[in-house]
Order: structure tokens, then C-alpha cells, then sequence
């Protein structure tokens, strides 16, 4: 259900609504009861600020580093390393993945290479490419591409393999063209692999990003953690992680958005997060 | 008599097996389809007669033989040929219309120059109304309906049909060979029908090709002469008794039926 229909059911008949989902009520509610239970347990027994800070510290942190302007030039930088490199990731996955799909000595010649590929942890390049790349904001926004490159190159290639005989056999009947074949059938036929490589995607990108100031940056979300554990600012790290948390939220909803208005004709679209 | 649509002479479809030998799926068919008839073929399954109707369509390469359609010969797919396959096949993604204007937008043949032909089959098939909605929408008949349409858009030169009512239940189905009747007396369009239903291929063809498997043969070539438009009702007279049961015979001899 989209957010409006859920709210115009909501406020419809209220009662009826909490019968019918109580999950509407609930969720919230354990949300409430779990920040309520922490703030009590952490001021009730006294528990250090050094440890685990009260969620109104969190709060406090939250403001006061958007008020003096430190998360937010942090997360706008982070923001644009990983938009980068997704789009980065996502392009060339995509051109890849369709010319593999297409061109069989391509494929053949390639995809032990790039299952060997897959399988090393793309992390561990990360110290090499701060040398080659530098300490700016490029070599993250490679390390974010590298890392979310493989799931939406492998989904495409899949993807585009996928389509039925039947349906090539229709397009070979009426003497398709190569690339109309692509356009009109197996690309399409492919977007819900795709989307799914994309929303894996999406998270290694954020992942990416945040390792990639962890090893070695002047800005960003990672580095800004990096500094308050030195500063034994914990409850700054914990602000940071809201943050984190929230834009991971935000992309999945937009992927998630996109993907339904483009595989609109999916009827299980509804069963998806 | 016109000159005949599709000539074939002497084919034959010899695959490879994995042991290392062959195997004769078509043994030197020769047939001849007439223009603007409804041609249907009979065969149990294993005879042979999809890969007949995939060579015609230049979806498979043929052993032996020749194959011509409209005096040129078939050597790949052709762009003067529509096919309805077992399933409707669609694109769930365009709309009844634009399921129907596909060999348009392939062809890139102009589409305002077709778009008032495909609404115009739509209409002939019963689908007035439907242009905007999606396959899902749909019920299997009215699929099919919409395939029968997207394979008469590109106004090609025969209709070749595998079986295409196969999936549908027996009363949409007998429905379908109706419309399907109703739909070649207006178009007038050549048709090889494909079936493995033998009072399916009596009802619909002026011709009926019974091939028998193993390899694959024409048993015999039968005319059905019942006059059109014929009703659902001629399946319970005598002289359609008389030539079902005469197939069924020529498929018993050949050993087509186990």
C-alpha cells in the first residue's frame, strides 16, 4: 500500500483500521515502549555516558551537530559518495551485464573472470585504491561503485537470460532484430532482477562509502565517527548512526518506489517491502 | 485453381541424437497450402507436426528438401508470416493494443498507418473495448484472441497456428474454433491449423493433413466437405462420425496410438 492509502484507511474509521492491522498501532507502540525502556534503564541504573548514552543525549547530539553544521556537511558529503557511486556502479553494471547476455564468446571468456572477481572481498582493496585514487572524495566514491557493481551486474546478466523461448520465438517469427529482441522483450523481461540487484546494491553502496572514510578520509559520515570514538563523543556516534540508519531507510523506499511504478504490471508487487 | 501459399516438397527434419545417431522427426512431406484455405493438420504428439509448422515459419532450419512460400523459398524468419502459438504468449507490459501492434513496432512499419487495422481486428475478434487494459486483465480465451490478432496486424501472407487452443478449457475452446471460423470468413486470410484434436481439425479445416510418428508422415489428406459456416452441431452428425472415425483408424494403423 502506498503511504496515502494508508492514511486515508487509517483516518476513514479508525476503529476499524487497529481491528483490521493492529500492526498500525504496534508498530509504533514498540517503538515507543523500546527508546521509553532505554532512556528509563540507562538514567534509572546510572549507566555512563561513556557506555551507552541515554536516547535524549542522542537527541541532543543529533541537534547540536546539525545546528553547528558538522553532521550535516558529513552527511552531505557521504550522501554524494554514495549517490556517485551507485550511479557509477549501476551504469557500468548495466552495460556490462547486457553485453555479456548478448555476445557469447563475451560471456565465455569473461565469467570465470568475473566470478573469481566476485568472490574477493572488495573491502581489502580499499587501502590500494586511496593510494592509487587519493584521499578526497573519489577513491570513496570507487570503493562505494566496486562494492555494489557485482550484485547488479550479476542480476543483469541473469536477468537478461532469462526470458522465455516462447517469447524469443515470437519476436524470431514476426524477423526481430537483435536489438529489437532486446528492447522490446528481454530487457523488460529483466527488470526484476535488475531492481533486485539494485536494492542489493543500494546497501553495499552506503557500506562502500562509510569503510571507505574508515580507512582513510578529511570528511564524510565514516570519518565523523572515526573522530568522536577518538574524542569518546558516543553519544555523536550514535547520532551518526541515526543518520545512517535513516538514509539506508530513505534509498530503499526509493528504490523500492521506482521499482513499482517501472514493473507496474508485476502483481506481486504488492508483497514486497 | 489459384497458385498455392506454401510448397513443400521432399522435407525432412533429421536431429542428431546424443548417442551419437539420428533421428527422423519429418520423412519427405510434400504439401502444397492453397491460397485462402484453412488448413488443418492431425497428429498425435511426436509426429511431427510442430517442427513442420517451425520450418514453415523459418524458426527451424530443414534437413532435405525444399520450402517455398509465395514462390520465394524459406530460408529464416520472414517478415510475411504470422504464427499463434499454444500459449498467447503476451507481453505483459503493453496493453491489449500494444500487444497487438507488436509486429508493427518490430517491423517499424508506421504505426499510424496500422493502428487503425489493428483497432479494426480487435474489434473482429471481440475485443472492442479492451484496447487499454493489460493481459493480466484478461482470461486465457481472450489472450489468445489478442495473439490471433497481433499475428493478422502485419496483414502477413499465411496464418500458421500450433496448436493454439490447446491450453484453453473444452468449452472455451469449442467457442474459440467458432470465432475462429467466423474470423477466417471475414479475412479470408491462408491458415495452417495445427491440432492433435482430430473432431478440432474436422470441424475447422477444408483440408486435413493426418500425419502418423516415428517418422513423421502424411498418413493421408482428407477434403471435409460440410459446408460454411459450419455450427458446433455438425459434430453430432453421421457423415462427421464417419470421417473422425476414419482418422482415428489411419492413426490406429500407423501405430500412432498406444
Amino acid at each position: 500500500m502506498k503511504a496515502a492509502e494508508v492514511l486515508r484507511f487509517i483516518t476513514r474509521d479508525p476503529g476499524r483500521a487497529i481491528r483490521l492491522r493492529p500492526e498500525i498501532v504496534l508498530i509504533p507502540l514498540v517503538f515507543v515502549l523500546m527508546v521509553g525502556g532505554w532512556e528509563a534503564v540507562v538514567r534509572g541504573l546510572g549507566v555512563s555516558q561513556l557506555i551507552l548514552p541515554a536516547p535524549s543525549s542522542i537527541v541532543f547530539a543529533l541537534f547540536q551537530g546539525f545546528s553547528n553544521g558538522l553532521l550535516w556537511h558529513g552527511f552531505l558529503v557521504t550522501l554524494q559518495e554514495i549517490i556517485l557511486g551507485y550511479v557509477l556502479a549501476a551504469v557500468s553494471a548495466f552495460l556490462l551485464g547486457a553485453l555479456i547476455s548478448q555476445v557469447r564468446i563475451v560471456e565465455a571468456t569473461f565469467y570465470p573472470y568475473i566470478v573469481a572477481f566476485q568472490t574477493l572481498p572488495k573491502i581489502a582493496i580499499a587501502p590500494i585504491l586511496l593510494i592509487w585514487v587519493g584521499f578526497g572524495m573519489a577513491s570513496k566514491v570507487v570503493i562505494a561503485a566496486l562494492v555494489a557493481f557485482f550484485p547488479i551486474l550479476v542480476n543483469t546478466i541473469v536477468g537478461l537470460k532469462s526470458t522465455s523461448p516462447d517469447k524469443i520465438d515470437l519476436m524470431r517469427s514476426l524477423a526481430a532484430s537483435r536489438w529489437k529482441i532486446f528492447r522490446l522483450v528481454q530487457l523488460p523481461e529483466a527488470l526484476p532482477y535488475i531492481f533486485a540487484g539494485l536494492n542489493v546494491g543500494i546497501v553495499l553502496a552506503v557500506l562502500g562509502a562509510i569503510v571507505g572514510e574508515f580507512v582513510g578520509a578529511k570528511a564524510g559520515l565514516g570519518y565523523l565517527i572515526l573522530q568522536m570514538n577518538f574524542d569518546m563523543d558516543i553519544s555523536g556516534m550514535f547520532a551518526v548512526l541515526v543518520i545512517l540508519g535513516l538514509m539506508g531507510i530513505a534509498f530503499h523506499l526509493l528504490v523500492a518506489g521506482i521499482r513499482r511504478r517501472v514493473i507496474f504490471w508485476q502483481k506481486d508487487n504488492a508483497n514486497l517491502p | 485453381m489459384a497458385e498455392p501459399v506454401i510448397v513443400c516438397k521432399g522435407l525432412s527434419k533429421i536431429y542428431d541424437t546424443l548417442e551419437g545417431g539420428t533421428v527422423r522427426a519429418l520423412d519427405r512431406i510434400a504439401l502444397e497450402i492453397r491460397e485462402g484455405e484453412l488448413l488443418a493438420v492431425v497428429g498425435p504428439s511426436g509426429c511431427g507436426k510442430s517442427t513442420l509448422l517451425k520450418i514453415f515459419a523459418g524458426l527451424l532450419p530443414k534437413s532435405e528438401g525444399e520450402v517455398s512460400l509465395r514462390g520465394t523459398p524459406v530460408a529464416g524468419p520472414r517478415r510475411d508470416i504470422g504464427v499463434v502459438f499454444q500459449d498467447a504468449v503476451m507481453l505483459p507490459w503493453r496493453t491489449v493494443l500494444d500487444n497487438a501492434m507488436l509486429p508493427a513496432d518490430v517491423q517499424d512499419l508506421d504505426r499510424a498507418a496500422y493502428l487503425p487495422r489493428a483497432l479494426a481486428l480487435l474489434d473482429l475478434v471481440g475485443l472492442k473495448g479492451f484496447e487499454g487494459k493489460y493481459p493480466f486483465e484478461l482470461s486465457g480465451g481472450m489472450q489468445q484472441r489478442v495473439a490471433i490478432t497481433r499475428a493478422l496486424v502485419h496483414d502477413p501472407a499465411v496464418l500458421l497456428m500450433d496448436e493454439p487452443f490447446g491450453a484453453l478449457d473444452a468449452m472455451t475452446r469449442e467457442q474459440m474454433n467458432l470465432e475462429l471460423q467466423r474470423i477466417w470468413l471475414e479475412s479470408r486470410k491462408t491458415v495452417l491449423f495445427i491440432t492433435h484434436s482430430i473432431p478440432e481439425a474436422v470441424f475447422l479445416g477444408d483440408r486435413v493433413v493426418v500425419m502418423t510418428p516415428r517418422p513423421g508422415r502424411i498418413a493421408e489428406v482428407i477434403e471435409v466437405g460440410h459446408p460454411r459456416p459450419r455450427s458446433l452441431e455438425i459434430m453430432a452428425t453421421p457423415e462427421f462420425g464417419r470421417r473422425t472415425a476414419h482418422i482415428r483408424q489411419l492413426l490406429n494403423a500407423g501405430g500412432a496410438i498406444d
